[in-house]
């Protein structure tokens, strides 16, 4: 987001002359009426354009932030909540990203920040007809969510993906209150869960929801509320139920609500009798707008020719918690020719993958998540074969996300000769720093052959054993490579100089466990103010080159988090990302500000 | 245990038996050949390799790695759990009016099953020996499998029994003679 240095101009020029064809004021440019210029602008979406248009001229500048309806904040430090009240007068939609993407992995401490209340104070006093909040990786209280609910009366939709720091007792205030509430979408979430009882919330009369998620909660929900919910809501399109639902519940709720496009179940394990398994199949085969089936908690593959008929419409099918074994997997994927695409558990192995090869040709995504991601000695899964398999039957693979134990550069260099198209490339080698299996090679050639190869290439994760050489090809050939992701890499300053220098569209970048120092830290200085955020942790870098760093590039908010066995000089953590809105002022003690 | 070996494969029983040492010594032999105190100059090339290739065992985990949700391996350590448990089996009784149904995640063992078996059901089931089964008690605990088959309780292993274990049988002894014979 770009700031005006002069300020925005507070008054609209409604009042003055706008007819382009006889002024020719030096003030105004532009050719069009305000009014004119600003319907245009309405229609614009993307943040990308309305950043570009910000910039024109001042007019174009004023249009735009006061027709801009929806807010993206990638980092919520970025900016803060009063520089953003003085520009945009009328949204009613706001995203908010908090903590750097490794906190998910238990990297930053708890009571990091990224609290949203103090945004939420902001939005009650300017922006009273907001209708949707979506937080991914913030912390929300009970007392931010009371405050949501009772603050906005046109309130319509709420997303919390990966936030923590709340409780049922605020989604209570949000059923309770939120009269016109479409969507309640909660995924990833660390948060106590009490009872469902929120659930029993909602008025009785409530009718207005469109998407439910609740797949991530533990408690027992009360089935009669949860059941007249969904007969009444009849615009709902997504429902993801969480594993206390069982079987017969399920079928009943699908009985009432044939026209969801996204079905998230319970447990998919209860013993039924043979007309309730009838029953089942009747229920989902009248869903014939289902592309989205994921849930199916402890499956018992028995019964999924329940699935079948709703399944060859599936575009979508997330089956990352479901441990299946290949046979069983088979059978299922077999009547779903349409996806596009697919999250999996390892436990499917490579004969599985085959299957995905041969059944799924118009397969754009998959993950293969590890069931048991600390299993050090049975090493089972999906190898390399597994992906050159899916490689061969879904040629137009783009987003791949895999765990394995073992790979080798000339199994990547397949996958990318028959899938070119990549965009995102995240591949984990679960045991760090390991070499090509076959070889003992490092694994420098894979990620060359990834980078030379995909142009397209936005975002990726690298593992195994790989030196300087690999960041040299990233530097050189990945042109249009925004989020790098590394860990237990690189042989030098020269790795991560490489990748600083070579690769203009760079925004995120998070490193851990790599032997970089100060040289390669402080040879970003002006990249970082063109990127969103440097995450560097467990590296050779020193705090005194931090505070360089930070004496340098005063836009840079440079954070420092200290381990407590190492030795004073040591910045175990650094995070680094521009601000327009300075050092922030809610820092937690362990976080230096520099 | 020769047997433990032979459903090494399906179960992994290995990993879930109770024993001293860290985790990741697999058969005993490399156990023995192995021990934490070893100076790493009297290493020799092979066994370092051997250590690379099987696993770092004593190493401690890292921190963040491999890169999966926290929320993602408390799903996979309860699922792991409810593999293993929540286990309602029903169990009928030659001669009872109507059956039961019980937990056998509950139990901890065949002693402490037969037990609460002869409790709710007010029998004598005597004590299993791999040669004669229950010979001699009144009844003898059965119970249908996976596959169908009606066994005999106590031929395998506990951990096996309760994953194949689909529902109880209690016989009456007379009857289940024939099985105590194969």
């Amino acid at each position: 987001m770009q700031t005006d240095p002069n300020g925005p101009n507070p008054k609209k020029s409604k009042d003055s002359p706008s007819n382009s064809a006889n002024t020719e004021s030096t003030q105004s440019p532009s050719p069009f009426p305000d009014e004119v210029l600003e319907k245009v602008l309405s229609f614009l979406n993307s943040d990308k354009d309305r950043s570009s248009v910000s910039l024109v001229c001042k007019d174009w500048y004023n249009a735009e932030r006061w027709t801009r309806t929806k807010l993206f904040i990638g980092n919520c430090y970025s900016v803060s909540p009063e520089i953003v009240a003085r520009r945009f007068t009328k949204i009613k939609s706001v995203t908010l990203k908090g903590k750097p993407r490794f906190s998910d992995f238990n990297l930053v401490p708890q009571n990091w920040g990224a609290d949203v209340h103090y945004w939420l104070l902001m939005f009650a006093n300017v922006y009273p007809f907001l209708e949707e909040l979506r937080l991914k990786r913030m912390t929300i209280s009970d007392e931010s969510l009371e405050l949501l609910a009772t603050s906005f009366p046109g309130f319509r939709a709420l997303s919390l993906m990966s936030c923590d720091g709340f409780s049922t007792d605020g989604l209570k205030a949000i059923a309770t209150h939120c009269r016109s509430l479409t969507e309640l979408d909660i995924q990833d979430v660390d948060m106590d869960d009490f009872c469902g009882g929120w659930l029993s919330c909602f008025p009785e009369d409530f009718g207005s929801l469109e998407v439910l998620n609740f797949a991530t909660l533990d408690s027992e929900v009360n089935f009669d509320a949860l059941e007249r919910l969904v007969s009444q809501c009849k615009s709902l399109r997504v429902l993801k139920v969480n594993k206390t639902i069982t079987l017969d519940q399920l079928q009943r709720l699908l009985l009432r609500a044939p026209q969801l496009m996204e079905l998230g179940t319970g447990s998919f394990q209860q013993e039924l009798l043979p007309g309730q398994f009838g029953d089942l199949g009747i229920a989902f085969s009248n869903c014939k707008n289902l592309r989205t089936l994921s849930g199916l908690w402890e499956v018992a593959s028995i019964y999924f020719p329940v699935l079948y008929v709703a399944c060859a419409s599936l575009t979508f099918l997330n089956l990352n918690y479901t441990a299946l074994r290949s046979d069983e997997f088979g059978s299922l994927l077999a009547h779903c020719p349409n996806l596009r695409r697919l999250w999996v558990l390892d436990t499917v192995e490579d004969k599985g993958l085959e299957a995905v090869g041969s059944s799924c040709p118009l397969l754009e995504e998959l993950r293969v998540f590890p069931a048991d991601p600390y299993d050090q000695h049975l090493h089972r899964g999906v190898t390399e074969s597994g992906f050159v398999a899916v490689s061969r039957g879904c040629r137009k693979l783009h987003y791949v996300l895999y765990f394995c134990w073992q790979m080798t550069n000339a199994a990547v260099a397949t996958i990318v000769q028959n899938c070119p198209n990549f965009t995102h490339f995240r591949l984990c080698i679960m045991n760090p720093g390991r070499p090509d299996y076959l070889t003992n090679e490092p694994m420098d050639e894979a990620f060359g052959a990834v980078v030379k190869n995909c142009t397209k290439l936005q975002r990726l994760s690298m593992s195994g054993l790989l030196t300087d050489l690999t960041f040299e090809y990233i530097g050189k050939y990945a042109k249009n490579l925004e989020t790098l992701s590394v860990a237990f890499a690189g042989s030098s300053d020269r790795g991560m100089q490489c990748v600083l220098e070579g690769c203009p569209k760079l925004r995120k970048l998070e490193i851990r466990d790599c032997p970089f120092g100060n040289a390669a830290l402080l040879s970003g200085l002006e990249k970082y103010e063109t990127m969103r955020s440097l995450w560097m942790s467990s590296c050779n870098v020193t705090i005194n080159a931090c505070q360089r760093l930070a004496r340098e590039m005063p836009r840079l908010n440079v954070e420092v988090m200290k381990d407590k066995e190492s030795d004073d000089s040591r910045a175990d953590k650094v995070y680094v990302y521009r601000s327009v809105a300075g050092p922030r002022r809610d820092a937690p003690p362990f976080v230096l500000t520099l | 245990m020769e047997r433990a070996a032979v459903y090494d494969n399906e179960l992994n029983l290995k990993a879930t038996e109770l024993r001293l040492g860290l985790p990741g010594a697999d058969e005993s032999e490399k156990q023995s050949s192995r021990n934490n105190k070893r100076s790493s100059a009297e290493m020799d090339d092979s066994r370092d390799k051997d250590e690379q290739e099987s696993a770092p065992a004593p190493k401690a985990q890292v921190v963040g790695w491999p890169p999966v949700r926290s929320y993602r391996k408390n799903i996979l350590h309860q699922k792991n759990e409810s593999d293993l448990s929540g286990i309602f089996v029903k169990v009928s009784m030659d001669g009872a009016p109507y059956l039961r149904k019980i937990d056998l995640k509950v139990y901890i063992n065949y002693q402490d099953l037969l037990k609460a078996l002869e409790n709710m059901f007010k029998c004598s089931i005597g004590v299993y020996s791999e040669r004669e089964g229950y010979d001699g008690s009144e009844f003898a605990p059965t119970y249908e499998d996976k596959d169908g088959d009606w066994m005999l309780v106590g031929d395998v292993p506990w951990d096996m029994f309760i994953t194949s274990c689909k529902r109880l049988r209690i016989m009456k002894g007379s009857e289940a003679k024939g099985l105590g014979c194969l």
